[in-house]
């Protein structure tokens, strides 16, 4: 059988093409994270059979229904409590949660809390396209202070919010911040995330130039692009503080955290074998 | 009187909310509701509605904004669907039992699993135990009116509850149809802003919804149950004076040829629209077939209903939501043979259950429906074997 794509061996290719408009950047956020997930498994450093998605509600959780591994489509925001106990019930699993801004910082924000505050093992993609897509392209906690959404046709009043802080500041053990202007950085940085034990997070600045773009004036999906690609700012290391974004000040990328505390899984089985004097796996 | 505007369902109601003069609405983004909501911001960000829009991270957070604000006195508003509802679900019980005055518009919409966003009734009939006041509106003009009596009868004195609107997701919610917009002075002279309920004041504090022991909590739950009993003479003088008002009549239910027909439909929603042009059909072919169309369904409509069904020989059921495992599978079934037991009815009550998960309901479904209550005239309940029935499903 002729190979359309290499990656088609991790696609459900009786559901391409996918439903995300044309031009939107989930594209490449998909292809980026399946080119890292295909690079772990050809090393041998990750199991096929052993990755997971799961992903709440919104355009980015969609991407569960794509990839040819297990998944699970939950309620919005939910994704990380699911994935959690996947790991916990089986640790040889490595779950991708998959979702956008509105799924992860706002509905589900109490509990990448937690998960961070635990650093359960789990690769946390948390794609930010600055507002609600799926409903419509309404304002979102990540919404950068000024623009105009559907739901403030007058400019956001309120302060962006910035989930590289929050999940530095909670001890996650890998926190980078890519964009889909920069998709070999971003395939880096996905593939790094993908050998950390415990929580990694991985920010993805996307594009949505329908519900996004569109009311900022930006008419076609490459005028978008081009924009947020003039907006991004390339650091080798960048402070946690530098990761503060603004319409005007553009967004730094780069790999913000990396370091390797015990991550959930370890903590757990040092406890119980510390309680059952020891032989658990 | 206001004037005509071509307007979905979503924006009627965003209109009412707008001629009611809401003080603060606080809502997070669901299809198929959002549109409500941009409409809201929209206004709010125009200045033509002076209110506080609240962009809330979840439906349990833009429900609990807005029991904070009803809590000070402001007049509220919030909207929602399906899974944003069932979050609400918790705050729901608390914005009734503490008594105040919110009206919510529900975009009827199926519930996950799996994620589906068309209509049905499976998150409104979820909510129909929370001690809220509950319409149904069959298009979009009901929508708007039902918003403005809403907040005439959740601040009456008698009543100091919470309403909810619903009307069915996407069939109305994105369907245009003209709808006669009342103004903001004709909403206000209906149903004029006045604060009666307990509020929160730093000259005499109180507490909310503080612990209430054993002693003290079952007497609250009493409270609830009369209150909402003694909201049908409200609603039933609201309805009067919109009347008077506006010239739109509106009553508890709807019957069309109740009088002489030997099988009677029950239906909600837009449904009852369809099963009207159908009942009408029928009617020129001589089939004697009745129509009941439930607007009202918290507090209950036991009274109306049972009028309408004394001649019937069957009364047939329709829902769009499923109670599995219960012993009455479609939840206005439920209601409707509790009425008919209590008041000794002997006649077959059978319940089909249709368009799940935004499957259309069609005049052919209701036929079918029909030619099968038809076929149970003369019948006593007990003579039938299986009480339900799923229509236009699968094989």
């Amino acid at each position: 059988m002729a190979v359309a794509h290499p990656l088609d061996k991790y696609l459900r290719t009786d559901r391409i093409p996918t439903m995300w408009c044309p031009g939107c950047g989930l594209g490449i956020v998909m292809g980026t994270l399946l080119r890292a997930v295909d690079r772990r498994i050809k090393e041998g450093s990750l199991k096929r059979e052993n990755v997971g998605f799961a992903g709440g509600i919104g355009c980015t959780a969609r991407m569960t229904l794509y990839p040819l591994f297990d998944s699970a489509h939950v309620i919005h925001g939910r994704a990380i409590p699911f994935a959690l106990a996947v790991k916990i019930v089986k640790p040889e699993m490595k779950m991708i949660v998959v979702g956008g801004d509105g799924d992860l910082a706002a509905i589900g924000g109490n509990h990448i809390l937690h998960a961070i505050r635990r650093n359960a093992d789990l690769l946390v993609v948390m794609v930010n396209n600055m507002i609600y897509g799926m409903t419509g392209g309404q304002v979102a906690p990540t919404t950068p202070r000024g623009l105009y959404t559907t739901t403030t046709p007058y400019g956001n009043p309120e302060r962006e919010m910035n989930m590289i802080k929050l999940t530095a500041a909670l001890g996650a053990n890998y926190v980078a911040r890519g964009s889909i202007t920069h998709p070999q950085l971003l395939e880096q940085y996905l593939y790094k995330a993908l050998g950390k034990r415990g929580l990694a997070f991985v920010e993805v600045i996307s594009t949505c130039p329908e519900l996004f773009g569109r009311h900022i004036g930006f008419r076609s999906p490459v005028d978008l692009y081009m924009e947020i690609r003039k907006r991004i700012v390339i650091k080798a290391k960048p402070s946690i503080e530098e990761s503060d974004y603004s319409w005007e000040k553009g967004f730094v990328i780069g790999e913000f955290v990396d370091r390797d505390e015990p991550g959930f899984t370890d903590t757990i089985y040092e406890y119980l074998n510390k309680i059952r004097g020891g032989g658990v796996q | 009187m206001g004037k005509v505007i071509p307007i979905s369902g979503n924006y009627a109601v965003a209109y009412a909310a707008k001629a009611a003069d809401v003080d603060v609405i606080a809502a997070y983004p669901i299809t198929p509701q959002t549109a409500v909501v941009e409409k809201l911001s929209e206004f709010v960000a125009n200045g033509e509605l002076d209110a506080e829009f609240i962009h809330v991270e979840s439906e349990h957070s833009a429900l609990s904004a807005v029991v904070g604000a009803s809590a000070v006195g402001a007049r509220v508003f919030t909207a929602t669907s399906a899974q944003g509802l069932l979050l609400m679900y918790e705050i729901m019980h608390i914005a009734s039992t503490l008594r105040l005055p919110i009206v919510m518009g529900i975009a009827a919409r199926a519930i996950s699993a799996p994620i589906n966003i068309w209509c049905d009734h499976s998150d409104f009939m979820a909510a129909s135990d929370t001690g809220w006041i509950m319409f149904m509106a069959m298009n979009a003009q009901e929508a708007h009116d039902l918003v403005i009596a809403g907040f005439r009868i959740a601040e009456d004195p008698k009543v100091h509850l919470p309403v909810a609107v619903g009307y069915d997701g996407f069939l109305v919610s994105h369907t245009i149809e003209p709808v006669n917009i009342i103004e903001r002075d004709e909403a206000l002279k209906y149903a004029p802003k006045r604060v009666t309920w307990y509020t929160l004041n730093p000259d005499k504090p109180i507490t909310l919804g503080p612990l209430a022991s054993p002693d003290w909590y079952f007497e609250f739950r009493v409270q609830l149950q009369d209150a909402i009993e003694g909201a049908r003479e409200v609603i039933s003088n609201a309805f009067a004076e919109f009347a008077q008002h506006f010239g739109r009549k509106y009553g508890e239910v709807d019957a069309y040829y109740t009088d002489d027909a030997d099988v009677v439909l029950v239906t909600m929603g837009s449904a009852s629209g369809t099963a009207l042009a159908y009942v009408e059909e029928a009617r020129k072919e001589g089939v004697k077939v009745g129509l009941i169309n439930v607007r009202l369904f918290r507090p209950f409509p036991e009274e109306f209903i049972a009028k309408h069904i004394e001649n019937a020989k069957v009364v047939a059921v329709v829902d769009r939501a499923v109670n599995a495992g219960s012993s009455f599978v479609g939840p206005l079934y439920s209601d409707i043979a509790v009425t008919m037991f209590k008041r000794g009815f002997d006649i077959p009550v059978v319940n089909y259950i249709t368009g799940l998960g935004g499957r259309a309901v069609l005049k052919d479904h209701i036929d079918h429906m029909v030619k099968h209550a038809l076929s149970l005239v003369g019948k006593k309940m007990r003579d039938i074997k299986t009480h339900y029935a799923f229509v236009g499903v699968r094989e």
